[in-house]
């Protein structure tokens, strides 16, 4: 645990501003702690023990537990994929998120560790009389929130966009939903009538102000997490509506270049190469923007790897299948390995004669590879006349210039390889970790 | 499979809600001998009742589908001799991860030639894998990521030195019978390594978690 204090409080890092959020992906209870471990960088397990043990010390753990729950955002109400990935969702042409057997282990761990512990505290602090009367109402009260909590992410995933009262409340309904619902007030109901119980008849009043304390609490915190959040999901609404009007605009420039193309593809229907050529343009553009959320801006290197495919392909009307593997951002110093494959695109094109060349590039911490590959026609890179500078100059020059290395692999009738390799400079995090 | 496997047509059924595309795979397999279409299908349901029902070799599923997904498909038909092959229009990472860990054994995106397609499905009737370029590619991503398993069990995760190399040579464009020869080894051996690819990548399914669960005595 003095790991913990350590990174929490180390404030010397430049810090621009980075809010905590509840993890809704994977959460056990409310995705407090995964989220906080996110935030502090540390093992969920960890954060989830610490709320333990916190517990045991008093409780307090269960109060920061449901401070936070109350207070820090959901993280990813308004995450978007591509459109095309979000339409076959709304369709219900994917399968939604899988549950795994795996992601209920830790959580079984931890029950049977909060069991332990509620033990403990049991024997530590008080009899029973006091005890399970409250924690049945405790937990009863953290179903029902989590119902609720669970219904109000819900309703913002839903896309019709009219509110259902009903669904307000239950979400999409489904048994787990009315388990929990009706196990919540049965805890509420039961630890209330314990309480009458105990109190029997010779404090009444007493009683009868719990009973209502406690009831204006459960509909405080049922109601709280929308009353409470009514104002950050305005703005939030806000920010998705324009985002909804910034997709419309790109919908409608997208959905003017495909009737373009064609109109285009119509007019010039006789001439086979410049329709597959607008086909072959139109496709990609159209699948980068539906199904992924690959760019071919010039900001990393996998981007301008693929701009400079895409500008081979519009201008030699062949295919070139680019795969990448991991990223990083593009700077000067790569711009040489981006600057070779571009050229050896270009020859395979120009060359080899095949209507399709691949493209593979491996980028980790350590360097940049990227082969070239066509099945074309092939040549004996020993049999190039001293006078054509294609590859040397422009491939094997300017990487061994700029400390990589280039390959070229030939052989007459079984196509072409370039293989190229540039390290990357020292990583940047590298110089800030000074112990 | 027996020795005179060509001449009996691999029997096929073509999952796909669109007809017009239905219709066009059909044409381009028209013309091939080794392939039938026995039958179609347009939704989840409708993909369930018509495996079932025919128990083909090869059923070439489409990814986004009406119902839940192909991957809804592989789940309900029972049809244990079914191989599925997914032919997608989306190139997105989490589909085609999705689909081969729901069970398919290959991944072919639908701008594949007629010829390749039918080749396709006669690798994966066979029981071999059917890796593009970039699905070997997400596979490199995936298990260079994060994938939730590793947490789990490393030494089922990893992807061996060896398994890693025969991907980086399919995403760089390798047929297998090239693999095997820039590596110096079988092509039995490369079927191997993808089989074991497959292998790893399935371990979030049901069965592979019960039985991985089995054998270390969890259950």
């Amino acid at each position: 645990m003095t790991t913990t204090t350590s990174t929490s409080s180390a404030p010397d890092a430049p810090r621009s501003v980075r809010r905590a959020s509840r993890d809704s992906q994977h959460p056990v209870i409310g995705g407090v702690a995964a989220g906080l471990a996110r935030h502090l960088a540390l093992p969920v397990l960890w954060v989830r023990v610490a709320f333990l043990l916190a517990v045991a010390l008093g409780g307090l753990g269960f109060f920061l537990y449901a401070g936070l729950w109350l207070v820090l955002p959901s993280d990813s109400r308004f995450a978007t994929a591509p459109p095309g990935l979000e339409g076959a969702t709304r369709d219900g042409r994917r399968p939604g998120p899988i549950r795994r057997l795996t992601d209920v282990g830790p959580a079984i761990a931890l029950a049977a560790l909060a069991i332990g512990v509620v033990l403990m505290a049991q024997a530590l602090l008080g009899g029973p009389a006091v005890f399970w009367p409250v924690l049945l109402g405790v937990v009863g009260l953290g179903l029902l929130w989590r119902q609720a909590d669970e219904a109000q992410r819900e309703r913002w995933l839903d896309s019709t966009g009219r509110i259902d009262p009903v669904r307000i409340v239950f979400g999409t309904g489904g048994w787990a939903s009315w388990t929990r619902l009706g196990l919540g007030l049965l805890l509420i109901v039961s630890s209330l009538v314990l309480v009458l119980l105990q109190g029997g008849s010779l404090a009444a009043a007493r009683d009868v102000t719990i009973v209502v304390l406690l009831a204006v609490a459960g509909i405080g915190l049922v109601a709280g997490p929308w009353v409470y959040r009514l104002a950050a999901d305005l703005t939030a609404e806000r920010a998705e509506r324009m985002r909804t009007q910034d997709r419309a605009d790109v919908a409608a420039h997208l959905h003017d270049s495909v009737l373009q193309t064609l109109a285009l593809i119509q007019k010039n229907a006789d001439d086979g190469p410049v329709v597959a050529r607008l086909a072959r343009a139109q496709e990609r553009d159209l699948r980068a923007w539906l199904y992924s959320a690959e760019t071919a801006d010039e900001r990393t290197v996998a981007g301008a790897l693929r701009a400079a495919a895409a500008a081979v392909e519009d201008a030699h009307g062949i295919a070139v299948e680019v795969v990448v593997v991991g990223d990083c951002d593009h700077s000067e110093a790569l711009l040489p390995v981006v600057q070779a494959t571009r050229e050896a695109i270009t020859n395979a094109a120009k060359h080899a004669g095949v209507p399709r060349v691949d493209v593979y590039a491996e980028i980790d911490d350590a360097a940049v590879d990227v082969f070239v590959r066509d099945r074309g026609v092939g040549f004996d890179p020993d049999d190039v006349p001293a006078d054509r500078y294609g590859v040397r100059h422009s491939i094997e020059d300017r990487m061994d210039r700029h400390g990589g290395r280039a390959e070229v692999r030939s052989t007459h009738g079984e196509g072409t390889e370039v293989r190229l390799h540039l390290p990357r400079p020292g990583n940047p995090e590298t110089e800030g970790s000074t112990p | 499979m027996t020795s005179e496997s060509t001449s009996d047509p691999i029997r096929v059924v073509l999952v796909d809600d669109h007809a017009m595309f239905r219709s066009g795979v059909r044409g381009e397999l028209a013309g091939s001998d080794a392939v039938e279409i026995v039958g179609e299908a347009g939704d989840v349901d409708e993909a369930v009742t018509a495996i079932t029902a025919q128990r083909p070799d090869v059923v070439l599923l489409d990814v986004h589908l009406p119902g839940g997904g192909g991957v809804s498909v592989m789940k309900r038909a029972t049809s244990p001799a079914t191989s599925y092959l997914a032919l997608s229009v989306s190139d997105a990472a989490e589909d085609v991860i999705g689909t081969i860990r729901g069970g398919a054994r290959g991944y072919v995106t639908k701008t594949i030639t007629g010829p390749e397609l039918v080749d396709a499905i006669r690798r994966v009737a066979e029981g071999d894998a059917v890796f593009s370029p970039r699905l070997a590619g997400f596979v490199l991503d995936a298990f260079a990521g994060s994938i939730s398993v590793a947490a789990v069990d490393e030494d089922l995760d990893r992807l061996t030195e060896r398994e890693r190399e025969v991907m980086r040579l399919i995403a760089r464009g390798y047929a297998y019978k090239e693999v095997a020869k820039e590596l110096f080894i079988s092509i039995k051996t490369v079927e191997t390594h993808m089989s074991s690819v497959l292998r790893k990548l399935q371990l979030s399914s049901r069965h592979e978690l019960t039985r991985w669960a089995s054998d270390r005595h969890l259950l």
